[in-house]
């Protein structure tokens, strides 16, 4: 990447695509946000990039400050959209199901993953990066305190607190059915 | 699922990693390929939603790496070489009118406003930076629009060289003036007549006949008979002495809504 940039970069996406946009749709919530999350923190990067020198960076850990950027893509998406007016609600495309599993099996992981997917969003910004990156991402500690720019200890509190609130989103009796749309303290 | 431990909410987390759709890395780079126009070679780059940038071989020396640094330091994307050309980009460049899809993202309203504006002048017809001002909803920005448009991204596909100065001369063109003069003569404007006008003070024409006046690039002043036809400085004059504007060229800027066509009505 330091002599030719821009099929440095082609590589650079390709190898960190899967963990970026996984990060991008549990932050953003919906398939069509992520992709655009995705492709404006790649660009930011790349932006990023060009002005950086050689040395800089060959040290630069690429997956950490990736995420970095698209932690403050979303944050800054997240602001700007609180200006404005929401958009109506989305109605999620299912997931084509996966060879090997039953339909049974698929139908139950689907629900699963929309209700952890729906309580996700619901957890503060900092515990919601920290749990998405621990544990759906499957990043070490290290690098989680990197991206959120704190103390190892300070992640491991906001993953293991977040873990926690999780699971009491998750157990809570659920009323009417929805979890989502409730302000939970 | 229940989650009644830890160790099941992490499962569950662990699960929800996801497979970008294909197509990311389209989102994320422009592509860029070498194609003829009517200027010679020229270097070209688009993205999903269009062309994005025209640049002549010439003005970059023939360089393919000039012509990258030049897009990535404007538009700030990588490239990559394109397998094929967009819809219509070939035919377009060598000269026929063609529909091709531009992306435009990134530009003000006003550059977007000028570039529309531009982009329906016809070919083999001039008109004046004030006219595109105008036209663009700011009379007042007539500098703007020349300083826009000397950055117009996408040269041939919106025609910045049919805009000329309001004098007569055809002034300058982001790859030279000299090449300026070369596309309008190809496209037929009456480049000879249209300056020995401007050198009498003419800079519009109209009809005793149809009581019409034009830019004197407009097929509607150029079929004017020599007995019939009345040169103006100025449009103003021209309305004076009782023509009224071309709708075609719109020599005094936007009209107001034209009346609904009635049957047998002669047109401009």
């Amino acid at each position: 990447m330091v002599t030719d940039l821009d099929s440095g970069f082609a590589e650079v996406v390709r190898t960190h695509e899967r963990v970026v946009y996984s990060v991008a749709l549990r932050l953003s919530g919906r398939p069509a946000d992520a992709e655009d999350l995705a492709a404006e923190a790649f660009l930011r990067a790349y932006q990023a990039l060009r002005g950086y020198h050689g040395e800089r960076i060959a040290s630069l850990r690429l997956r950490p400050w990736l995420l970095t950027i698209v932690r403050n893509t979303a944050r800054n998406t997240a602001r700007d959209a609180a200006r404005r007016p929401a958009p109506p609600p989305a109605v999620e495309p299912a997931e084509p199901p996966a060879r090997g599993a039953s339909v049974e099996q698929q139908v139950e992981r689907d629900d699963v993953a929309r209700e952890l997917g729906l309580v996700l969003v619901q957890l503060p910004e900092a515990q919601r990066v920290a749990v998405v990156l621990r544990h759906v991402v499957g990043l070490p500690t290290s690098e989680v305190a990197e991206v959120l720019g704190c103390p190892d200890g300070t992640a491991k509190s906001h993953i293991s607190r977040g873990l926690h609130r999780l699971r009491a989103l998750l157990t809570e009796p659920a009323g009417d059915g929805l979890v989502a749309g409730r302000t939970l303290r | 699922m229940m989650f009644n431990d830890l160790d099941s909410v992490t499962d569950a987390l662990a699960g929800l990693t996801a497979t970008p759709v294909p197509g990311l890395t389209d989102r994320i780079f422009g592509s860029w390929l070498a194609a003829p126009s009517r200027l010679g070679a020229t270097f070209v780059a688009f993205t999903g939603a269009g062309v994005q940038f025209v640049r002549s071989a010439e003005s970059v020396r023939g360089d393919a790496a000039a012509f990258g640094d030049a897009y990535r330091d404007r538009f700030g994307r990588p490239l990559r070489p394109a397998d094929r050309a967009p819809a219509g980009l070939l035919v377009a460049l060598a000269g026929r009118p063609t529909p091709v899809r531009l992306d435009l993202r990134g530009l003000s309203d006003f550059e977007r406003d000028v570039l529309t504006a531009t982009s329906r002048i016809p070919a083999g017809q001039i008109r004046p930076y004030g006219w595109v001002a105008r036209e663009a909803g700011r009379p007042r920005a007539v500098r703007a629009v020349g300083s826009v448009l000397a950055r117009n991204p996408v040269p041939l596909l919106i025609p910045c060289h049919r805009v000329v100065r309001a004098d007569g001369l055809l002034g300058d063109y982001m790859f030279g003036s000299t090449h300026k003069e070369q596309l309008l003569r190809a496209e037929q404007m009456n480049v000879d007549e249209v300056a020995a006008l401007a050198r009498q003070g003419v800079h519009f024409v109209g009809s005793d006949t149809t009581g019409v006046v034009c830019f004197p690039t407009c097929p509607h002043a150029r079929r004017i008979t020599p007995a019939h036809r009345h040169g103006f400085r100025t449009a103003a004059a021209a309305l004076t002495a009782g023509h009224r504007p071309c709708h075609h060229c719109r020599p005094t800027g936007p009209l107001p809504q034209r009346p609904p066509p009635t049957p047998g009505a002669v047109g401009d």
